[in-house]
């Protein structure tokens, strides 16, 4: 069902909240297949007539956008001006309710963040009527608490989005790419450590390794990117990478951030550490998978290609005796839980949380921690 | 029990004894002119003597002593260094103060991973100190010599560098939380995304009103390859307002980009002796960070920025010396303003930058109108105001027309579209503003994650909120009023 308008939504929730019917946010679609997702809820809300991109504060670097504005179309306005929000997640088709929602990111992460710290201002409506707001529209101000970043990544659990307000960045005039490849993963690790302790202000710096094949980009944005991405080729070549530089660049960034989709397969994103790369490279080769990930972050995707979901929640679960593992894209027949395991006295609060915001228990009850 | 000096208040009697048993007797702290020193944090216009200071050395520590709490039924405010500007740590009569300085240990620093793992009372200067001279930890708050992790947190803290590189709640990936029923929860860790909600995110900058944090994972990050600072002097803050707004456009972060305006700059010269002109109407500190290349190229626009714009006279720093001296007059701004007048109110106002001029304009407006002088220095990047409203606490009702013209600055700022509070926190000092910024539904919805948190509101209590609201039951399904039922009425 389309909701035309926010008055609509938030009576919609509200009697959901009444009813005890349980209500799903449907932004752009590109997640329902998620583990977070399984499920039919009764009731499936969706944003699209949310579709206003209500502020662009082009001299302030701000913007407030509903929730149902595409985040494509919103990077069109934003650059327009020669600016961006500095979020670029896999799904070209989303919104940009469901990316705060769900707390996805991209490349860009390594140098801005992620959802949480770029989003300055969030207003929600909760299940029982309540349309409140948290934050501001300017980039730096403590009054009250954040509750922008307790919505972010709760995949629509507590409330729904209606607005946020974010922070922008200026676009790089131009950037550069330094792209070193190598079939020794030990090799892959070592330059993309020397990379993530390296003085330099890299737009991107990830990994990739998978059958037999890895590489290391690091990307640089701004008025001498080239000459910068020629200081992190140094960097590779030092570490026994070579490297060339890519100026037109952006296909292999793409390449990258597919890479932590994937529509048959299950995608298992690992909370790790920088020194866990070694060790990832080998779970990804003993599990026939293929690795995508920010080296500075520890943040990385598996993609356990070929794998039905037997044998994918097998893998899932030897992944999870050594790290924080979240499972995005989950194939039909895949059992492993979202979340995975959280500390109990952790999740008890979390939970605590959840009944003050929803104590209907309706807002997409199967993805709650 | 106490020495045989009457020093504790009556209801809290019978705990000292439990708690000198847990914390060992100088830990607990009962005679009056020793609880005097904590009445206080930085901002003393706000002054109440706590029932007992406890001083615990562990998490264990701090378990015991606010699971006890717990069970009597005492609030308690948990305090840093004190150097907080907002009365975040003033604090309750009838409860008990919780100091953390003696928790001051770096219990790891893993440079491989970029993470240091500290305990609330380590100072912020010592974590930098803690990994340099490779890397550094952003958050420069003016106090951080000082000022304490645990505080940070608590506040958010920012400083000069916070607009390029963000503040506190940008740099903390975990706690351990010692909960007001005295549980201890671990959320969040060295590693990003931990499962569930963020709670991390929500904890950071709640002004000690929802647990104390025992333990801080933070995330520190490479020293750039390159520091170019430059001081600019303009005729009017508005002209150096205008070349902040040609830099931002321009595509340039700055590291750091830092206005003060005549009163500041003479107040400041006179103390740090700094070399800045005292006619100039403003001055601009602008420095940029990163590469070579990159800070090379964008210094000189910069630079262009500035002598297109007419700026007087532009001194750039040559080395790391004279890069202290442009930054020791800006530093030293708080401290001089005692040279101008016996007293003052800062305000920690923000609005969004392009708004500048016309508020500044009202802010000279409100500054006659009360008869008050009033400086500015100010984080121009992010349009944090620090508006100092000077006053004589000696000469009759000076003091209450300052005050009210720092209210009425505040005002204007919200109304400008901007926060009542950028980096110092609402604490007791600006709680009273909440409601310009807030709607009763919002303040509400704050609540919701108190009393997840806290239901008997013992953690800080007094602070953030304007007035006290109850936690009560979670309640259940909503109901429709019966007026709803029969049509009569509709919510929205």
């Amino acid at each position: 069902m389309a909701v035309a308008t926010r008055e609509t939504l938030i009576k919609a929730l509200r009697r959901a909240g009444e009813a005890g019917t349980p209500v799903r946010l449907r932004g752009g679609r590109t997640k329902l297949h998620w583990a977070a997702n399984r499920g039919e809820p009764e009731l499936e809300l969706s944003t699209a007539g949310l579709d206003r991109v209500l502020e662009h504060n082009v001299g302030d670097l701000t913007a407030v956008l509903e929730a149902g504005v595409p985040l494509a179309a919103a990077q069109a306005t934003f650059a327009a001006e020669g600016q961006m929000l500095s979020l670029d997640p896999p799904d070209d088709g989303a919104t940009i309710g469901g990316v705060v929602a769900s707390g996805d990111s991209g490349p860009l992460r390594s140098r801005y963040g992620g959802v949480r710290d770029l989003i300055v201002g969030i207003k929600v409506a909760l299940s029982d009527g309540t349309v409140a707001k948290a934050g501001g529209k300017v980039i730096k101000n403590v009054a009250g608490y954040d509750l922008a970043k307790l919505f972010a990544g709760s995949l629509g659990t507590l409330g729904a989005i209606l607005e946020v307000t974010v922070r922008l960045h200026p676009l790089p005039p131009a950037t550069a790419t330094a792209a070193g490849g190598s079939r020794d993963p030990a090799l892959v690790a070592r330059a993309a450590r020397e990379l993530s302790h390296a003085p330099l202000e890299q737009l991107g710096l990830d990994v990739r390794w998978g059958g037999g094949d890895g590489a290391v980009l690091s990307r640089f944005g701004g008025a001498t990117a080239r000459e910068q991405a020629e200081a992190a080729a140094r960097v590779l070549a030092n570490a026994g990478v070579e490297a060339e530089i890519v100026e037109d660049d952006d296909a292999i960034w793409r390449v990258q951030r597919e890479g932590q989709r994937s529509p048959e397969w299950a995608i298992a994103r690992v909370s790790a550490r920088q020194t866990d790369l070694p060790d990832l490279f080998a779970a990804t080769d003993r599990l026939g998978a293929r690795l995508v990930g920010r080296a500075s972050l520890g943040l990385c995707w598996l993609k356990l290609e070929g794998r039905g979901p037997e044998e994918a929640d097998a893998a899932i679960e030897e992944l999870r005796r050594d790290y924080t593992v979240t499972i995005l894209d989950a194939p039909p027949g895949l059992r492993a839980d979202h979340w995975g395991p959280i500390d109990p006295e952790a999740r008890a609060l979390m939970r605590r949380v959840r009944e003050r915001f929803d104590p209907a228990g309706v807002c997409n009850p199967g993805a709650a921690p | 029990m106490d020495g045989g000096v009457a020093s504790t208040k009556p209801d809290l009697g019978p705990l000292v004894a439990e708690w000198r048993a847990a914390l060992g007797d100088e830990h607990v702290v009962t005679h009056e002119h020793e609880l005097r020193t904590y009445e206080s944090d930085g901002l003393l216009q706000y002054a109440v003597t706590p029932g007992a200071v406890l001083l615990p050395g562990s998490t264990e520590d701090v378990q015991a002593v606010v699971r006890s709490c717990h069970r009597a039924g005492i609030p308690w405010v948990a305090r840093g260094a004190g150097s907080g500007l907002s009365g975040g740590a003033t604090p309750v009569a009838d409860g008990v103060l919780i100091g953390l300085n003696r928790m001051r240990r770096i219990l790891e620093v893993d440079l491989d991973n970029q993470r240091v793992v500290v305990e609330p009372g380590v100072t912020n200067v010592a974590v930098s100190q803690a990994v340099g001279p490779s890397h550094f930890y952003p958050p420069d708050p003016s106090s951080q010599i000082v000022c304490t992790i645990g505080g940070n947190v608590a506040e958010n803290s920012g400083g000069a560098h916070c607009f390029k590189y963000g503040f506190t709640t940008n740099y903390v990936t975990g706690l351990e939380l010692v909960l007001p029923d005295g549980e201890v929860a671990q959320v969040g860790g060295k590693e990003l995304d931990p499962p569930g909600y963020d709670m991390v995110g929500a904890f950071v900058g709640s002004e000690g009103t929802l647990a104390i944090a025992t333990k801080i994972w933070l995330r520190v990050v490479p020293k750039p390859e390159a520091v170019r600072t430059l001081v600019a002097f303009f005729e009017s803050p508005t002209q150096a307002g205008e070349v902040v707004s040609e830099i931002v456009s321009g595509g340039i972060v700055p590291g750091a980009i830092e206005m003060m305006d005549n009163l500041s700059i003479r107040a400041a010269e006179e103390y740090s002796g700094a070399g800045y002109p005292p006619d100039a109407g403003a001055a601009l500190v602008v420095e940029l960070d990163g590469s070579e290349a990159e800070c090379a190229t964008r210094f000189e626009q910069v630079v262009e920025i500035c002598e297109r714009a007419g700026a007087g006279s532009i001194r750039v720093a040559r080395d790391e010396t004279e890069r202290e001296v442009i930054w020791k007059a800006r530093k030293a701004a708080f401290a001089a303003m005692g040279r101008v007048a016996p007293n003052y109110y800062v305000q920690d106002s923000v609005i969004p930058r392009t708004r500048l001029a016309e508020v500044l304009g009202r802010i000279e407006e409100l500054a006659r109108e009360y008869d008050v002088r009033v400086a500015n220095v100010f984080h121009a990047g992010d349009g944090n105001l620090h508006p100092l409203v000077c006053y004589d606490g000696r000469k009759e009702g000076e003091a209450e027309r300052a005050e009210e013209c720092a209210g009425m600055i505040v005002k204007a700022c919200v109304d400008a579209g901007g926060s009542i509070t950028g980096e110092h926190g609402v604490g007791v000092d600006k709680k009273r503003y909440m409601p310009e910024m807030f709607s009763d539904e919002d303040l509400g919805t704050f609540q919701r994650l108190r009393c997840a948190f806290d239901p008997d509101q013992r953690a800080n209590p007094g602070k953030v909120m304007p007035t006290p609201r109850l936690c009560g039951e979670v309640p259940g399904p909503y109901r429709r009023h019966p007026l709803e039922q029969a049509g009569l009425a509709e919510r929205f």
